[in-house]
């Protein structure tokens, strides 16, 4: 379900084109704004719709199956956390509002730096531990589990 | 050509593609790598990359070890159940070990999971799913990735990898070029971590058209991990393990939620339950160990997902079809209901712009369901990728050469679908892969395996010529023609790619073909893939945007021609659903109850095939 920009609504500002994972959306040379290059390579993934500050780019369902008519907004908001969807059926009988929560904490403030945490000792480099475990494993002091503690082994053959 | 060489020297650890897998690896280098200089080169942006680009509705792997739910050795009896026996267990069972340490940690950061009220614990969709609000479970795994990396190259399409040229099947860096600029950037590094993706749109798709985008797979997951790693000289394993997905019909919207969270079920055009009618005679082709249709039930043994799609198949080729979801009960519950378009909305808005484009509102109608076209990938159940080692406390000799997670090139490691035989990974899985990945390069550094690497000028400077051949084919042959796409000099790469998935379809059992296949098929697949190869040296790129599809392509055709091989290897029927060898209908335990491992020879091109031997994970008495 490619994307398309409203002519009117699109200030050339690149904030599409620097988010598509698909790298389709691109700056038209004469008219100075964005517009979806290769549709068939189009995901609908919404990247670009929900980075665009003008609310320029909409979706229109992939011709070869999808008819004209319906409609799928959505505004991303990372200040609020939220995410919110309207969807309009092609017949209008059916117009929902949907809220979904984006993150549970001020937008990238609680991701950790590593290059400030203390260097791990020597038994951990050694260990099959990863960073924060095993703590982070159970949340709790168990041992990270292994063949031995889980009494299992590794046998060649045939076993279902 | 005017590009510049932009050249990045010293680094230890470079990410190269950072998805779920690279980003975990990024984030984690750092705490094993202090002073070590950590790079991402990526041919999108890292806040929205990968297949978890769109967001997901759901981790599909966690064990729940806090809330005493599994244990690692639970998950890979899982997974060796829906694989048909075939994981590499070492690796799966170290995965699971780790795996929900990722998770409480996203937890932390933000990620928001659903609880279950009553329990206190995570809201769980089925037995290893928990559901979660991720629209930005990129956006939020991409910023700890930017908190550890040096740098952070964005809009690099990594096209080969860097050898060391003092020393034999060792890794030197990776090279590639700006989908922007079109500058040619080199990183030299001590150790790659290969974080691409599977590949989508290697086989013809169902839909046509302006729709040739809606794969259930992203688009831009183009094989990657497995062109970069074969042309590396890396073994590959299990790459004839692709996997069909029965999906929403044209969307592809996820079916996991449905089925397991809002209990929603399968039914044909007549509203009869079609699967178990199939299964006394798929018993015979798999044998009574693997679908076992008596006691199934009993043993709390899932069906293999193969299996089912056996089942679908076959009704809807007894006309018996569309196969319908039935979502018109549970959709009479509100709640269920907003979950059923919340789950859309959360990984798969197409889906939701499908029905309402089409007025299918399933509280009042049952939506059709379809098989897809296969995809060749390594983290969901299929089990794609290069062959690595395992870690040192779990893994066989077999299984095992010093790193965990690296491949049989030296300094090449893997993570999510480059790395093979660990299906049912997902995202938390990828991860995880990755941050085991990036210890162990950092123990590789460390352990002065990395020393004395040279990579020649010429090295640098052939690559380059390599790289922008496609532009200057177009920029000699575009002349010759008036005007148009046709010219008998080149091909452009929608023409190239056009040609792959029409000679996958029909020889390597698309679905087109009803996923059927055999070794004539294979063959003649194999004589008309060698001439694409030579065509492939004839893609043209007009621009930039071209060159990067064109590289694409060359990714995609490397992992399609492992496939062919793997495929015409593996004489028997392993896992009826994705694809069946004709001339070898049956699953045979007694020759093929091994792994595939392949090898192509950097200089000639030649693979090699060979039987590894399969471990599996047994209780001791």
């Amino acid at each position: 379900m490619p994307t398309f920009v409203y002519m009117t609504r699109c200030d050339g500002c690149g904030q599409c084109v620097d988010i598509c994972p698909s790298d389709i959306m691109h700056i038209d040379k004469t008219l100075r704004r964005a517009y979806n290059i290769e549709p068939n390579m189009c995901w609908e993934c919404y990247s670009c719709v929900k980075a665009c500050p003008h609310h320029a780019i909409d979706v229109r369902g992939y011709a070869d199956f999808a008819p004209l008519g319906s409609s799928v907004r959505v505004h991303r908001d990372e200040e609020k956390g939220t995410i919110a969807w309207r969807i309009k059926f092609r017949n209008g009988q059916k117009d929902m509002e949907l809220l979904a929560p984006i993150t549970t904490k001020p937008w990238g403030e609680c991701i950790p730096k590593l290059a400030n945490e203390s260097a791990p000792a020597n038994d951990m480099v050694n260990s099959e531990l990863l960073f924060n475990e095993p703590k982070y494993v159970a949340m709790n002091d168990s041992a990270l589990p292994t063949l031995q503690s889980n009494k299992l082994s590794l046998k060649e053959g045939v076993y279902y | 050509m005017a590009y510049k060489t932009i050249i990045e020297d010293d680094i230890d650890v470079l990410v190269v593609g950072a998805g779920l897998g690279g980003t975990g690896a990024a984030f984690e280098a750092r705490y094993w790598g202090k002073d070590k200089k950590i790079v991402i080169a990526e041919k999108a942006n890292i806040d929205r990359s990968g297949a978890v680009a769109q967001g997901l509705y759901a981790i599909n792997c966690y064990m729940g070890t806090r809330f005493g739910e599994n244990n690692p050795e639970d998950h890979v009896r899982y997974a060796r159940m829906d694989l048909m026996g075939m994981v590499r267990e070492d690796l799966a069972f170290d995965m699971a070990r780790h795996v929900d340490s990722a998770v409480h940690q996203f937890e932390e950061w933000g990620l928001p999971i659903m609880k279950d009220v009553k329990t206190g614990t995570y809201l769980r969709e089925g037995r290893w799913q928990i559901m979660i609000h991720g629209e930005s479970y990129k956006p939020i795994v991409a910023e700890a990735a930017k908190n550890s990396a040096d740098k952070v190259f964005n809009r690099i399409c990594v096209t080969h990898l860097l050898m060391d040229d003092s020393k034999d099947n060792r890794i030197g860096g990776a090279v590639g070029f700006n989908v922007r600029t079109g500058n040619y950037h080199v990183f030299k590094s001590k150790t790659v971590i290969c974080g691409a993706g599977g590949a989508s749109n290697i086989f013809k798709p169902r839909s046509v058209g302006e729709g040739a985008g809606r794969v259930w797979y992203a688009p831009w997951s183009s094989g990657s991990a497995y062109g970069l790693m074969i042309g590396a000289g890396a073994k590959m394993t299990q790459m004839e393990n692709r996997i069909v997905l029965a999906r929403f019909k044209d969307g592809y919207g996820p079916v996991g939620a449905y089925f397991l969270h809002l209990k929603t079920y399968t039914q044909n055009c007549l509203g009869e339950e079609y699967e178990s009618k199939w299964f006394p005679a798929l018993t015979e082709m798999v044998g009574k160990e693997y679908l076992d249709t008596e006691n199934q039930h009993l043993s709390h043994k899932p069906i293999p997902t193969c299996l089912r799609n056996h089942a679908f198949i076959n009704e809807v080729n007894a006309g018996r079809g569309p196969i319908h979801m039935v979502t018109m009960e549970a959709f009479q519950d509100p709640h269920l209901e907003e979950i059923g378009w919340h789950n859309f909305l959360g990984m798969t808005v197409g889906q939701a712009v499908l029905w309402a484009a089409t007025d299918v509102d399933p509280k009042y109608e049952n939506p059709e369901l379809t098989t897809s076209e296969p995809y060749v990938m390594g983290s969901h159940a299929t089990g794609c990728g290069a062959w690595c080692s395992g870690p040192e406390d779990v893994s066989p000799d077999e299984y095992f050469w010093g790193y965990n997670r690296m491949s049989t090139v030296e300094g090449l490691f893997g993570a999510g679908d480059a790395v093979g035989g660990t299906p049912h990974a997902f995202s938390s899985g990828s991860f995880t892969e990755g941050r085991l990945a990036a210890k162990a390069a950092c123990k590789y550094i460390d352990d002065g395996k990395a020393a004395g690497i040279m990579v020649s000028d010429k090295q640098i400077a052939d690559l380059k010529e390599t790289i922008y051949k496609p532009m200057e084919t177009y920029t000699v042959g575009r002349n010759e023609i008036v005007a148009g796409s046709v010219n008998p000099n080149y091909i452009n790469p929608r023409q190239g790619l056009d040609r792959l998935q029409k000679m996958m379809d029909e020889y390597c059992g698309g679905f087109g073909v009803n996923y059927m296949t055999n070794e004539k098929l294979l063959q003649i697949g194999l004589k008309k893939m060698a001439i694409l190869g030579e065509d492939l040296e004839k893609v043209a790129a007009e621009d930039i945007h071209e060159l990067l599809r064109a590289w694409e392509l060359k990714h995609r055709f490397l992992t399609s021609e492992s496939v062919f091989q793997h495929t015409l290897f593996r004489k028997e029927t392993r896992w009826p659903g994705y694809y069946y060898r004709g001339d070898a209908m049956n699953l045979d335990d007694k020759d093929w109850h091994v792994l595939t491992v392949s090898h192509r020879d950097r200089a000639t091109g030649q693979y090699t095939m060979e039987k590894a031997p399969l471990y599996h994970l047994v209780d001791d008495e």
